[in-house]
């Protein structure tokens, strides 16, 4: 097994000329993973970013930090990444390749490994290498059971869940920073039109926020929503959804948590009129804590959640706004 | 032009957890009697991605395609019903425990084999292994654009439009015939099986393939587990117990909760 099966390469998604967090949770999966072999990190931007943010990547962990001057934005973010990524790691060798299971990366992680002839796994929670080999724990039938899978090749692709991972703390690091030249000679099929990103809802962000007030079918309708705003509010929190309030268009889908929407851990969750469908649960899973508030006993939630309260929200949660209110 | 929707029969995902079992030696699922399999709903809904084109005026023939046990073929006959003219089941034990390079390799051929393609639809993921490999790879082997998480998929001049989900929203691509699309839940609700297509479905052709008709030999599929193997499947022990807060109105059992969130540190 050649050395370079204990390098890691992070593929860096930005988000307003900055690495987003995720960037940096892998980072830190990836340092874990290079810890015992001495391996190199790499994180790749595939955007021209400034030499604070590059320096940011070092200091959360890259070694070296590949910087690909593509400017074509209006170029479809996969083919993009797939455009130069193939032939960057020609250049200066294989690497197990990380990305976060986003929207991007769900489809660039399995694209890159039939390109570049190796195995994916995607939506991992847990990561290990050994022996230069990347074995991974992931969620599947709908988050109700787990496997653990070896991938065979290397280099292999993984792409990886949001907050499986806090960020290392910011540590000074002598990162070598390569320039990219972007390949002039790919052509490119797929063109962004038009690009529209979801109106905020008020209150904190959902993927950082420590509280998270989270509403399901059992709201009965979008107007079940404002009384969760306003424990959010009053928390300092941010509102979340299940997919079937988000599917009925009673909130944005950006607001989707779970299986097929976002992963949140925030220090307590509170799930107002949800089921508690394992989908549901692999978003939410990692909080600290769940109060689970639903007017069935016999709801999956209570038996993953902390707290549980049996009755009408339309009574508890405002009666909690009040008490919560008190306390302060 | 023709779609190939690319569609999976399995163990209903809906199950509720106390019937779902694994089976840790051998790493697989133990079916539930008597159950019959459903279609992945991701793949429903890439169905109803093909009928939309069709019914928004492009002539299309729409052949529905899955790999999978025999009884798979219930599958195909719902999405003849749906809407599609045609079926292709692929049925052979040695193509079923493969990896997601042999199940894309695999459909790939037998697209191929049933003449020329312009558009293959298949869900975001299958609802068993939630893996999300297979349609992004057949675009690779089939060196043609793919898209993925599409809630609209339409035709227009020779190309096909996509509005696809983000994580914080939504883009709309253009990209060139043939292709790949992967479609998400965002798409919304199929449609049932007509009484009329159910009538005509009887009449529209399904083939069946295995490994040999297709030509797919352990040359062509490789071996899965040189690239990668299952080490453990388990159903995760559920921990803790729920501490209920009951008696009294609403406004006291409130006041109970924030006090306990309070004195465990979940709230400042």
């Amino acid at each position: 097994m050649s050395a370079s099966c204990n390098n890691v390469l992070v593929v860096a998604e930005t988000v307003d000329g900055r690495a987003s967090d995720l960037s940096f949770e892998l980072l830190a999966i990836a340092r874990q993973l290079v810890q015992a072999s001495d391996g190199i990190v790499s994180a790749a931007v595939l955007e021209k970013l400034d030499a604070a943010c590059i320096r940011d990547l070092g200091a959360r962990g890259a070694d070296q930090v590949f910087s690909i001057s593509d400017d074509r934005s209006s170029a479809y973010g996969a083919e993009r990444w797939l455009a130069t990524l193939p032939s960057l790691l020609a250049e200066h060798g294989p690497s197990h390749l990380l990305l976060g299971h986003t929207a991007l990366g769900a489809e660039l992680g399995p694209r890159l490994a039939f390109r570049l002839g190796t195995t994916v796994a995607t939506g991992c929670e847990r990561l290990e290498l050994k022996q230069g080999k990347l074995s991974v724990l992931r969620p599947c039938f709908g988050n109700k059971a787990r496997e653990t899978l070896t991938l065979q090749k290397c280099p292999a692709v993984a792409t990886v869940r949001a907050r499986m991972s806090d960020p290392l703390p910011p540590a000074s690091r002598d990162t070598k920073v390569i320039a990219v030249a972007p390949p002039t000679d790919s052509a490119i099929a797929t063109t962004v039109i038009r690009r529209e990103l979801e109106a905020e809802m008020a209150g904190a962000r959902l993927e950082t926020a420590k509280i998270v007030i989270a509403g399901g079918r059992g709201l009965g309708s979008a107007e079940g929503f404002q009384v969760l705003e306003k424990l959010a509010a009053a928390v300092g929190g941010a509102v979340g959804a299940s997919r079937v309030a988000c599917d009925l268009g009673w909130v944005p889908h950006s607001r989707q948590i779970g299986l097929s929407g976002k992963t949140v851990s925030p220090d307590l969750y509170v799930a107002v009129g949800i089921s508690g469908a394992s989908q549901h649960m692999a978003g939410c899973g990692k909080a600290r804590a769940i109060l689970a508030i639903n007017s069935d006993p016999e709801a999956a939630i209570f038996r993953a959640s902390t707290f549980g309260v049996v009755g009408d929200y339309k009574e508890i949660v405002p009666a909690l706004i009040e008490a919560i209110g008190a306390l302060q | 032009m023709n779609i190939f929707v690319c569609i999976k029969e399995i163990q209903n995902p809906e199950l509720v957890s106390d019937l779902f079992r694994v089976d840790e030696q051998r790493k697989e699922v133990i079916p539930v009697r008597d159950m019959p399999l459903v279609t992945s709903p991701f793949d429903e809904q890439a169905i109803e991605a093909a009928l939309r084109i069709r019914d928004r005026g492009i002539a299309a023939t729409i052949t529905a395609v899955t790999l999978g046990p025999k009884k798979s073929l219930a599958g195909l006959k719902r999405a003849l019903s749906m809407g599609a003219d045609r079926g292709i089941l692929i049925s052979d034990p040695d193509l079923e425990a493969q990896d997601a390079f042999g199940v894309a390799t695999t459909l790939c051929r037998a697209i191929e084999k049933s003449g020329p393609f312009d558009l293959i639809l298949t869900g975001r993921q299958a609802a068993d292994w939630d893996a999300g490999i297979v349609g992004c790879g057949m675009g690779e082997l089939l060196r043609v654009p793919v898209v993925t998480l599409a809630k609209d998929v339409r035709v227009e001049s020779g190309k096909v439009v996509v509005e696809r989900v983000l994580d914080d929203g939504f883009e709309t691509v253009e990209t060139t015939l043939p292709c790949v699309v992967t479609v998400a839940n965002e798409l919304g609700e199929p449609r049932k099986a007509s009484l009329r297509e159910t009538m005509r479905a009887a009449k529209k052709p399904i083939v069946t393939h295995d490994a040999a008709s297709l030509g797919l030999t352990a040359d062509v599929l490789g071996d899965s587990t040189q690239r990668q193997t299952r080490d453990r499947l388990f159903i995760p022990a559920k921990d803790g117990q729920c501490e209920m807060f009951s008696g009294g109105s609403p406004v006291d059992i409130a006041q109970r909760i924030a006090a306990r969130l309070r004195e465990a540190k979940h709230l400042r």
